[in-house]
């Protein structure tokens, strides 16, 4: 019964194929398909198939909103001072120079001051690359001071959201930009000048439980994750499979959570009609 | 005292199908591994996670037993006016030092049945609603508000979820710097991220000698960044989420001393502690005109500003 017994050497695991388009050609995280990249762009990085929103960069998303694509950044050059010395397997100070090299950015939110559909408008966008887009003492700096401007200025203030919550890497001090930024848009609120918050996918943790809450309109993307808690999390608390669309932006539009989910495709005329008849730029 | 986490288990174990008591349970069964029942340190507490676990001892104070000690006439009002009463959290007109306030907490329970019915010291919205309301009532008659902070964190549930976490903890963090009356915080045992600070934005931040305060608890932590539980102990140490760490930082403005071994050895020397240092805010901010408060209470958030500013300006466009 020799015949049972290979004498084969195990197979190889197939070395790890190098597809040439690479760059070329993405896969649809929802449909599977595979897309062109330049199709993909000119769709604003919504899957032509079937609509899903990838996720979109900082500077993209700010070359979007503004007319044609441009504005005049601000506080470009706030860096994080790593106020904790923090160092696990790796530093602080060498993720956030890796992230840098990753993004050109030197924290993970652009300020953009420029033209919405003619109008003045200040807009902030956060940059999911950037250390999962959390929330330091640089974006919580800088949202406080597009709020200032936006107070002198009389400007409409738009946050676009993308990120996974507060930075663990400056402790508590990232927990109080949530504090810091509510406060700001509290002097908002009470100066009666329009501020719309965008969340994009995801929108979690101490980043939804301050500012991208706190909108006169809350607006979703299609599809966004957005929660308090991450769902890994609340699936280790209660030990339940989470159903099906659980903390999509469908279900908090269900759950009287949000104002309306805005395709991209429609997000800059929607910013514009709306902070329009929210009397933004009444003089 | 082995024996007696034992029972705890085997009490917990019967409601193991509820939320969150699994969690419980798991905390406890480590507790027990470790062979830190009851931890006692020999010394002053020097090490983070020595603090972690003063913190969190079974039998250190909550808030109403710090309110009993420290108020009285305390009458507790419930409910959120939109869906529920949080057992989570408790609230009140009270009296202290003869004058009227409103006092607001996180609860935890000391027996299984009341840690099912305060929800592990866990809020959901209504309990952050709850509070805000609370707040806001004290504000109208202008009774100062003392608040007193001691959670793992805000539930992470589906009803939670449901009835929107982000935006209740989000509309306190708003709402609160707007108060038209003193607020003081007292952090007594765990200040568990934005479920604790949306109960913590105040004009004077107070935090016993063992208590601490994080964006993130130490375990959650270690397994982000080790995809383990096992190196909490250093995670608390990075974290710097201890009293003096804060103090550094400008995020709390006093360290109350505790008594020898923690909070739990001695209520009343604890309480005179922060009565004292709670005295002397409430006097200190009560003298400030109201505009003056809060542009002083706006100013200390915004100082908590850690960041360079790099040469090379780019503008783009």
């Amino acid at each position: 019964m020799a015949w049972f017994h290979k004498n084969k050497q195990p197979l190889e695991p197939p070395k790890e194929k190098r597809v040439q388009t690479e760059g070329l050609w993405v896969k649809c995280g929802a449909c599977r398909r595979i897309l062109w990249k330049k199709d993909l762009e000119a769709n604003l990085l919504c899957c032509p198939r079937c609509g899903h929103h990838f996720k979109m960069s900082a500077r993209a998303r700010l070359e979007m909103l503004f007319d044609h694509g441009r504005y005049v950044e601000h506080d470009a050059h706030l860096a994080s001072s790593d106020p904790l010395q923090f160092r696990d397997t790796k530093s602080y100070r060498d993720r956030l120079r890796r992230a840098e090299k990753a993004t050109g950015l030197k924290d993970a939110l652009i300020t953009g001051e420029g033209l919405l559909a003619g109008k003045p408008a200040i807009i902030c966008a956060m940059e999911f690359d950037f250390i999962g887009g959390s929330m330091g003492a640089v974006v919580g700096e800088k949202i406080a001071r597009a709020i200032d401007r936006c107070l002198a200025q009389r400007h409409p203030l738009v946050i676009v959201s993308c990120s996974g919550g507060a930075r663990m890497m400056e402790g508590a001090i990232s927990l109080m930009q949530m504090a810091k930024i509510s406060a700001g848009l509290a002097r908002l609120d009470e100066a009666q000048r329009p501020y719309i918050s965008v969340l994009s996918d995801p929108t979690t943790g101490g980043v939804s439980a301050s500012f991208a809450m706190l909108g006169d309109l809350n607006i979703a993307e299609p599809g966004a994750l957005i929660g308090f808690a991450g769902p890994r999390v609340i699936e280790q608390t209660i030990r339940q499979k989470l159903p099906e669309g659980f903390q999509r932006a469908e279900f908090l539009l269900a759950h009287g959570m949000l104002d309306a989910i805005v395709p991209r495709k429609e997000l800059k005329a929607y910013l514009a009609r709306t902070l329009n008849l929210l009397g933004a730029w009444d003089s | 005292m082995r024996s007696e986490i034992e029972k705890q288990i085997a009490e917990l174990e019967r409601y193991a199908e509820s939320e969150a008591v699994r969690e419980e349970i798991e905390r406890l069964r480590q507790q027990l591994a470790a062979g830190r029942d009851g931890f006692q340190p020999t010394g002053p507490a020097t090490d983070a996670w020595d603090r972690v676990l003063l913190a969190r001892h079974p039998q250190r104070p909550y808030t109403l037993d710090y309110i009993s000690a420290l108020f009285t006439e305390f009458t507790e009002l419930h409910g959120d006016r939109r869906f529920g009463d949080d057992g989570a959290i408790v609230g009140g007109l009270a009296r202290f030092e003869g004058r009227p306030v409103m006092v607001v907490g996180h609860q935890k329970g000391r027996d299984t049945k009341q840690k099912l019915l305060r929800n592990f010291g866990m809020p959901n919205p209504e309990g952050y609603r709850k509070a805000m309301r609370l707040m806001h009532l004290a504000a109208k008659f202008r009774l100062p508000i003392v608040t007193f902070v001691d959670t793992p964190g805000a539930y992470p549930g589906i009803g939670a979820e449901e009835r929107g976490q982000a935006e209740a903890i989000a509309l306190n963090l708003r709402e609160m710097p707007k108060l038209r009356t003193p607020v003081v915080v007292v952090i007594h045992g765990e200040g568990g991220s934005g479920g604790a600070l949306a109960i913590a934005v105040g004009d004077r931040v107070l935090m016993l000698e063992n208590a601490i305060y994080s964006v993130i608890s130490p375990e959650s932590c270690s397994s982000i960044l080790w995809r383990d539980w096992d190196h909490k102990q250093e995670a608390a140490r990075i974290l710097k989420l201890t009293a003096q760490d804060l103090q550094g930082f400008g995020i709390i403005d006093e360290v109350i001393p505790e008594p020898p071994g923690g909070a739990h050895n001695d209520l009343g020397q604890t309480a005179a502690s922060i009565r004292l240092r709670l005295s002397a805010a409430l006097n200190e901010l009560s003298r400030l005109p109201l505009e003056e408060l809060l542009k002083q209470r706006y100013e200390r958030l915004r100082r908590l500003a850690t960041f360079v500013e790099e040469s090379g300006h780019r503008a783009a466009g």
